[in-house]
């Protein structure tokens, strides 16, 4: 075990731990930003430097910083270790300014692009970013290219992750894309335009943080915010079944896999579930999916009438016993946080 | 407990003989009534004659097309979220090969309407776009006999291309100098030359 300090929070963790997974241990504000970074894909992070710490003691025995920043996600923690990221000025100068790097090529068509409202980057650039950029030369512009007829690849919105290529390595068998070329102009890519066509190539589109790789059963059809999210299963001989459904009005508008608080998708789904199953009937609902408040989704979410539900459970239990009431003594009112 | 200290004890009396007549009292009011016969009259004839609107006068919107003529709307949906009377509905299309000089952008909106009887006028629309597409105008949104008719929908929108409404009173300085530079490609229209593809194969 290692005890290891982010932020002036301590806590003890298992040898080998990252810094980054330490700091999901202790959750809030002070974890990281990740874009590259996927808690189910081995070998994923490192990439895009946007989880950049600054290491204050290096550890209890060599108590010297660090030199320079280093990304969490692939740094282990030492036995007495301190981190700053939040509190780090130097740190969060840093991550504004991978911030601006990532958007130097991006075209920024988010008014157009299906994945606004729930990019890890447009959330990146809000909460880390500054206004403007210094890039004054022209954007990398490419093609669209359609990877099979379920997948859409705008190469243009990429940012180069890795995280496809590594869940197709992971997931899928026989892997038929990658980054080609190198430096600036490496991109994602099949090698001679082929079709990607296996049963779990559509967790691609969950992986990417941006809108580069898109679903083509879903495409214009609504902004995300306009869709309501329901947690869902069914008995897949091929996967966990276990989805989220997104509903505009009584229509499935598209069937994702369910993602953590960090944007990670829990269990990888088959593409039968993905694209072939969009009928209520195929599914047994579970409930409204959770959505974080601060997300554009949450707008006139449901959800929340299932946590005042929880509540007025909650108080019910907690009066005394054979005391029967109704929906009055407070449980409605708001105020009432008991 | 008084709020302020202008309120009144009222009471109830009886009238004087004065007063139970009535006499000064109608002609008190109806001293009140010639006199504004001779007072200048505060409305106008519409449609006959029209009253000056400040410039930004929020009426009717108007959805804009650009230098070219291609329509700026790209379906993003932020004038709906930012609606507060919900009025706004839209459904988006992918624009096709050779419909260029229609659509600006490789998404437009399909279906495009407001509901002039929830709308409040806020201007909310206008400020939410990132597109310059909608705006508010000084036109009067005209009255009509049945509730359908007041959801307005692209052909009423939409400016004809031959008959252009001018929003540019409603812009600030700043904004109409930063639409002049071509070296943001918001600001470009289709047939200017688009940066070539510089990193593909």
């Amino acid at each position: 075990m290692a005890k290891v300090t982010i932020d002036g929070i301590t806590i003890e963790v298992p040898d080998g731990t990252t810094i980054l997974n330490a700091a999901r241990m202790i959750g809030g504000d002070i974890v990281p930003p990740t874009m590259c970074y996927h808690s189910k894909l081995k070998t994923s992070g490192g990439y895009c430097r946007t989880c950049l710490v600054k290491v204050s003691k290096g550890s209890e025995k060599d108590p010297r910083p660090m030199p320079k920043p280093v990304a969490s996600c692939r740094t282990t923690v030492m036995d007495g270790m301190e981190v700053q990221n939040l509190l780090s000025p130097e740190v969060l100068e840093a991550r504004a300014g991978v911030v601006e790097f990532l958007l130097a090529n991006h075209p920024l068509d988010c008014p157009v692009c299906d994945q606004a409202g729930e990019c890890d980057l447009q959330n990146l650039a809000y909460e880390n970013g500054k206004m403007g950029t210094r890039y004054e030369f022209q954007k990398r512009e490419f093609e669209k290219i359609d990877i099979g007829d379920k997948i859409q690849l705008h190469m243009t919105r990429c940012i180069l992750c890795y995280r496809c290529v590594k869940t197709a390595d992971q997931v899928t068998d026989g892997r038929v894309h990658g980054v080609l070329n190198r430096g600036d102009v490496s991109e994602i890519s099949t090698y001679i335009q082929n079709a990607i066509d296996n049963d779990f190539s559509g967790n691609m589109i969950d992986v990417c943080p941006v809108g580069a790789l898109t679903d083509k059963t879903f495409r214009f059809k609504s902004r995300v915010w306009y869709t309501k999210p329901v947690d869902a299963h069914r008995d897949c001989p091929k996967c966990s079944g276990k989805v989220r459904l997104w509903y505009k009005g009584e229509e499935v508008l598209r069937v994702t896999g369910r993602k953590d608080q960090y944007g990670e998708v829990q269990d990888w789904i088959c593409n039968d579930c993905r694209f072939e199953k969009k009928k209520t009937s195929d599914w047994v609902i579970e409930g409204p999916a959770h959505i974080q408040r601060d997300s554009v989704i949450s707008a006139n979410h449901y959800e929340s009438l299932k946590a005042l539900k929880a509540t007025i459970d909650r108080q019910r239990k907690s009066l005394p016993h054979g005391h029967k009431t109704t929906l009055g003594h407070g449980a409605l009112d708001p105020n009432n946080t008991h | 407990m008084a709020l302020t200290n202008r309120s009144k004890q009222v009471t109830v009396r009886e009238l004087t003989w004065s007063e139970r007549l009535y006499l000064p009292a109608i002609f008190k009011g109806m001293m009140i009534t010639l006199s504004h016969i001779f007072k200048r009259t505060p409305t106008v004839k519409y449609p006959d004659q029209i009253r000056e609107m400040a410039p930004v006068y929020r009426g009717q919107h108007v959805l804009k097309r650009d230098e070219a003529g291609a329509e700026r709307c790209t379906a993003c949906g932020l004038c709906a979220v930012a609606c507060p009377a919900e009025a706004i509905t839209m459904e988006s299309a992918e624009r096709k090969k050779g419909e260029e000089s229609l659509y600006r952008e490789e998404k437009y909106a399909r279906i495009y309407e407001i509901n002039m009887l929830r709308c409040i006028f806020c201007g909310l629309c206008e400020e939410a776009c990132p597109k310059e597409a909608i705006f508010l105008t000084d036109r009067i949104v005209p009255s009509s006999f049945t509730r359908g008719e007041e959801v307005f929908g692209k052909d009423k929108l939409v400016e004809p291309n031959d008959a252009r409404v001018d929003v540019s009173k409603r812009q600030r300085k700043e904004v109409l100098e930063f639409k002049k530079d071509k070296k943001h490609l918001h600001n470009l229209t289709y047939q200017d030359a688009r940066p070539k593809v510089t990193a593909h194969h």
